[in-house]
């Protein structure tokens, strides 16, 4: 086994993408998202609902896809439940760069979500990754209704 | 079909003429079993290509100087060379372009502009490649032709029972794959030219996965157009070639102005060459067209009908060892099949797969080939797909099996 392939895949991701947490459908979610991967077919449906302070107030998601999109949405969904616009967007810049930058010390405020640097060797899968941060990135920016988005999408953040 | 015995040839010594094969990914010996979307190149192109730019290298039909008279002499040798492959008439019935997709873009845009109505139909099948799609697409857009798609079965194979009502007067133009590239089906292509000019529609082959697999003659096959790309067949990058039968090629109109394929310019208007070169505007892939060339004489040093008989005895060999697996669902025909296998495993997604896979040096494809319709047909969003050329070996499919195993263990 390499050591790529462990950092990758660490048992706590495999355990999230085998076992996705906040996976469903949030019955009186006041945002959904689809998106999608084009280049491989993955999917996420994320459903936001927002509390009185416009924070994260409850976050779920459904869909399909590879161990690391499975696994990047639900430890993302556990990890924003209950933040506020700030915290998510300062979050899905550091995620981000965790991910893409060689370089880049893992912020602790990140958590769980740092398992995931191991995604930053491997270019092509980064993509994976972002998806359902993408996705909760057009939830906040719509604040209602319904959307798709796509990896393939221009984005506000990096 | 004129058999050669695979046994008489020495596959193995075959593999040194790669040099690319000999080195090893992360530690481990590279397994290249991505050959339905590039081949490798043997050194005799390679070494064409050198010889070409260090002996012959200028522009073709135009200079009066000695390099530029070999160089189109290379050239349209060349075209010579492709014509004679595909058993062609003539070298005017051969158009060089960047590839399959350019070849089919080219007939889209100067056969279906010119003679395409609003209400004809072009016919397709739920397998074609987006480049077999897409161009279609485009030109019913504009031109208020429908698209019709001839079903896929369960099997992989096309469900030629409904071709009656589906290949009708309408039909202007019958275009499918002769190889899928995505469920490795064979497709009947004589007979599917056959019905197609029974209701005077044209034929269109694809011919992507199968000019470098086995043996293609256009006149037996009774295609109007086959569109082949050369870096699936040994050849480099951005060379293929549009065969189109004489008649209809020099009916069509050109599809791109520039040098090179006119006879006369003034300001206004302008006069153009014949039939191909009337394709072939601005200077072309030259050392392309010569290392096509060089790469057909190397394919057919070793005879495509022992090529075929040795792909199809090692994808069938694939076939068995994957269905050994656990989880396993392998799509396309059961019995004979192209170079390929295309499967999904439940224990893990094509791409943590193919990622797994690559980590000890076996190079596959992971995701919709390109297929996105055909893959929902089958209810998948991607594939794993480990496709096969001359060079490789059971060995190799042994060690993709142990490789496929323990990617079952860790994502289980």
């Amino acid at each position: 086994m390499s050591l790529e392939l462990e950092e990758l895949y660490q048992d706590v991701i495999l355990d999230h993408s085998r076992r996705p947490r906040n996976f469903g459908n949030l019955a009186d979610a006041a945002v959904l998202v689809h998106g999608d991967n084009p280049a491989c077919g993955d999917e996420i449906h994320l459903g936001v609902k927002f509390g009185p302070d416009g924070g994260l107030q409850d976050i779920k998601f459904t869909g399909h896809g590879c161990a690391i999109s499975q696994a990047s949405a639900s430890l993302m969904t556990a990890k924003l439940k209950g933040k506020s616009r700030v915290e998510v967007m300062e979050m899905l810049r550091a995620f981000h760069d965790l991910v893409t930058s060689e370089t880049a010390e893992a912020p602790k405020m990140l958590g769980d979500l740092r398992l995931m640097q191991g995604v930053r060797k491997f270019p092509q899968r980064v993509k994976c990754a972002m998806l359902a941060w993408r996705a909760v990135e057009q939830a906040l920016r719509q604040s209602a209704g319904e959307s798709i988005i796509s990896t393939e999408t221009d984005f506000v953040t990096p | 079909m004129h058999q050669v015995a695979r046994a008489d040839i020495d596959w193995k010594a075959l593999r040194e003429d790669f040099p690319i094969l000999r080195q090893q990914i992360r530690g481990h010996p590279l397994i290249y079993f991505d050959n339905a979307a590039t081949s490798q190149k043997p050194r005799r192109v390679l070494d064409a290509l050198r010889h070409y730019y260090e002996h012959e290298n200028a522009n073709v039909h135009r200079g009066l100087h000695e390099l530029s008279l070999r160089a189109t002499e290379a050239y349209e040798n060349a075209r010579q060379r492709v014509a004679s492959y595909l058993g062609a008439a003539s070298a005017d019935e051969i158009v060089f372009t960047r590839g399959t997709t350019e070849s089919i873009n080219l007939v889209a845009q100067a056969w279906g502009g010119k003679f395409l109505r609003d209400g004809d139909v072009i016919l397709l099948t739920e397998m074609e490649h987006h480049s077999n799609l897409v161009p279609w697409q485009l030109l019913a857009e504009g031109t208020g032709a429908r698209l019709r798609f001839v079903p896929v079965r369960d099997d992989g194979s096309l469900a030629l029972e409904q071709l009656p009502s589906l290949l009708t007067p309408e039909v202007k133009l019958f275009a499918f794959t002769h190889i899928s590239n995505s469920l490795g089906t064979i497709n009947p292509v004589a007979e599917l030219c056959r019905k197609a000019r029974a209701v005077g529609a044209l034929s269109l082959v694809d011919a992507a996965q199968s000019a470098g697999h086995l043996p293609i003659n256009v006149r037996e096959l009774g295609c109007d157009f086959l569109a082949f790309s050369g870096h699936k067949m040994c050849a480099p990058t951005g060379i293929g070639a549009l065969y189109g039968r004489a008649e209809i090629l020099d009916s069509l109109p050109p599809w791109h102005g520039g040098g090179e394929m006119i006879v006369s310019v003034t300001l206004e208007k302008s006069a153009f060459k014949k039939a191909p070169h009337r394709f072939e505007a601005g200077t072309p892939n030259i050392a392309g067209a010569i290392g096509l060339a060089a790469a057909i004489d190397y394919i057919e040093g070793i005879g495509r009908p022992a090529i075929f008989e040795h792909d199809a005895h090692l994808a069938g060999y694939a076939a068995e060892r994957l269905a050994e697996l656990p989880g396993m669902r392998m799509l396309g025909p059961s019995g004979q099949r192209g170079a390929l296998v295309g499967f999904v495993m439940d224990a893990a997604h094509p791409h943590d797969l193919t990622t797994f896979a690559d980590q000890y040096g076996l190079a596959m494809r992971g995701g919709h080939h390109c297929n996105q319709p055909l893959m929902r047909r089958f209810g998948v969003t991607g594939t794993t797909r480990a496709s096969f050329y001359f060079y490789n070996t059971k060995a190799e499919i042994d060690r993709m099996i142990e490789i496929l195993r323990a990617a079952v263990r860790f994502f289980s």
